[in-house]
């Protein structure tokens, strides 16, 4: 039995929207003092905000219950954005975020499950997918409803065991199970297409038996339709494309290839803090190309 | 000299060197240009890679491959074994971030086993630079090595003038009749450290860059434990299977007890943080190593604060 909300109101629309430029201050906040990867963070901050704040059955008060919805963020280095919307939504206390890569705590560059709400830890890419898959099998080995949900980088797909959790999850017709693919158009040094091209990406996963949809990941209502959507199909996995900015939010950075893991002076975080309302671009000095 | 340069040079001059990278461009930003076909980025994809390294090996290319240790030791481990130790291939294996250098990356990131993982493939030589200096002394010689090889990468700066490398031989900096530290990689600088606030507390301090783990300066290290003195091994590696294990072997092999004192990761992955912040948590620090190893030999820890000068940390990021 599937539940159908209204379509997106512009109320909620543009609630989602605050909450979605709260977590960008808070992952400009933790580019400095050591850095972290800003711009694969900013690029799956609506995602994150739409799932967590509208669409996922998890918050705060049932991360224990074993129906809840889960979601497994595989593309562990964008754990800024995940972080800050635990931040916002109550699962972990903003002044947290200032430990940021100090030892007396545990928010460094990747997930770990030291912070309530991070169902996996993360940071080698290619993983997830196949845990998510287990999580997958066994909710409907418990005829459990919940939705499992595993968010991967467009870069991450280069690594093979991506692909094998999708023929896997297509032979055993998991239809719980669905991969969301952050198409930021990037990886680490270089655009995607550059290196190893994904296009086109939708029939590949088609051809490895999922149901796909594509769809523009900074637009709530588009999130919103393709998510309620869910499952795309009673005998298949699931896979959301979400076409994405890398950088989102501060034209400085978006779309750079040089603009990966940023490390900035504490100057520069005052204007880019200003640049997230005014969305006009600052000059950066900091060293380019900081790699981890 | 870098080492970007360095590899860029040895390109040039031997047309068999093939530099790959599953992605990992830090150290090799600027070599597509120049070395053009010969620059392979496969992508993140360390398995496809070593396996394609192994391919271009068997038709007489000599593959320098890139990619963060941890990937390359575990992920693509089968196929390091499998396609590149079984056939004994040269393949050289440039390791980025082992050990604490990936500092605030956490788990997934930290190559703290990579020693006792590559030493265990047959026919695979080991090693590991103290500093930049240090590596850019031992990387010629290994790429013209026929063997395949593993070399944890270290960029930092040099804060010791190194002798010239020679292949199997450790590099002894001081001998000692109290305690000698054997180390490798970026504890060396530490090791130093800890050297001085030693001696100034009165011991007679050996200290051992070891180079490369294998082959291993068997001599050197046997020169050691007949000398009597506390060994103590010096890692940023598991204590299972690193340098622990590796003189352990040798003692047993050689039928010699000694009294050795293991500063290494025992059963634990190192809490992420700031290089330097790391390293003061987990006891790394040159301070920290003084203070463990005096321990060791007796000095009560208010004697030894007073004994040696209090020192600022020295460790920059």
């Amino acid at each position: 039995m599937t539940f159908y909300k209204p379509l997106m109101t512009p109320e909620k629309k543009q609630e989602l929207q605050e909450l979605a430029l709260r977590v960008r201050e808070h992952i400009v906040r933790l580019s400095t003092d050591g850095g972290c990867f800003t711009g694969a963070s900013l690029s799956c901050t609506d995602l994150l905000v739409y799932l967590y704040a509208d669409f996922l059955n998890v918050h705060p008060g049932n991360l224990q219950d074993p129906e809840r919805d889960y979601l497994f963020l595989s593309k562990g280095h964008d754990v800024p954005a995940l972080y800050g919307v635990f931040a916002e939504l109550g699962f972990m206390p903003k002044e947290r975020l200032d430990n940021h890569l100090k030892t007396s705590d545990s928010i460094y560059w990747h997930p770990n499950r030291s912070v309530p709400g991070v169902e996996f830890h993360s940071g080698s890419l290619g993983h997830l997918p196949s845990v998510a898959l287990g999580v997958a099998l066994d909710a409907r080995l418990r005829d459990q409803n919940q939705k499992v949900i595993v968010i991967t980088g467009d870069g991450e797909l280069n690594e093979g065991t991506c692909w094998e959790a999708v023929l896997v999850a297509s032979a055993h017709k998991v239809n719980n199970l669905t991969f969301v693919v952050d198409r930021n158009h990037f990886q680490a040094n270089i655009a995607t297409e550059e290196l190893i091209p994904l296009e086109p990406l939708a029939p590949k996963f088609e051809a490895f038996g999922a149901a796909v949809r594509r769809i523009d990941g900074h637009d709530f209502a588009a999130l919103d339709e393709a998510f309620r959507a869910l499952p795309f199909a009673d005998d298949k996995p699931s896979v959301i494309i979400c076409d994405t900015v890398r950088g989102k939010g501060l034209p400085s950075i978006e779309r750079r290839a040089d603009r990966w893991f940023c490390n900035f002076s504490a100057d520069e975080v005052t204007e880019l803090l200003k640049e997230l309302h005014s969305q006009e671009a600052t000059t950066l000095t900091s060293e380019t190309l900081t790699v981890r | 000299m870098n080492y970007e340069q360095l590899i860029h040079e040895t390109a040039l001059a031997d047309e068999r060197l093939i530099v790959m990278t599953a992605e990992n461009r830090a150290l090799i930003r600027n070599l597509p240009g120049p070395l053009g076909r010969r620059f392979i980025d496969t992508g993140i994809t360390e398995q496809t890679m070593i396996g394609a390294a192994a391919g271009l090996a068997l038709r007489g290319r000599v593959p320098v491959v890139h990619a963060l240790a941890t990937f390359l030791t575990l992920r693509a481990f089968e196929f390091i074994r499998t396609d590149v130790g079984i056939p004994h291939l040269p393949v050289k294996i440039s390791s980025f971030v082992p050990g604490f250098l990936s500092d605030g990356n956490g788990p997934t990131h930290q190559a703290i086993e990579d020693i006792s993982l590559m030493r265990g493939i047959p026919g695979m030589t080991v090693f590991a630079a103290a500093d930049e200096q240090d590596m850019l002394a031992m990387l010629p010689a290994i790429w013209a090595s026929p063997d395949p090889a593993y070399v944890r990468v270290n960029t930092r700066p040099a804060t010791y003038q190194h002798a010239p490398f020679e292949m199997g031989k450790a590099e002894v900096v001081s001998e000692g009749k109290d305690v000698t530290i054997l180390t490798y990689g970026m504890l060396f600088e530490q090791a130093l450290v800890a050297k001085d606030l030693l001696t100034q507390a009165g011991h007679s301090v050996g200290l051992v860059n070891l180079r490369s783990l294998k082959p291993l300066d068997t001599e050197a290290v046997l020169k050691v434990v007949r000398g009597g003195s506390l060994v103590v091994t010096l890692e940023d590696h598991f204590q299972t299977g690193g340098l622990y294990s590796i003189v352990a072997e040798l003692l047993l092999e050689n039928e010699l007890t000694a009294k050795v004192l293991p500063l290494a990761l025992k059963e634990k992955w190192y809490k992420p943080g700031r290089l330097s912040e790391v390293l003061e948590y987990e006891g790394f620090t040159g301070q920290h190593i003084a203070r463990r190893i005096g321990e060791k030999l007796g000095d009560r820890a208010e004697q030894f604060a007073e004994k040696t000068k209090v020192q600022e940390n020295i460790f920059a990021e």
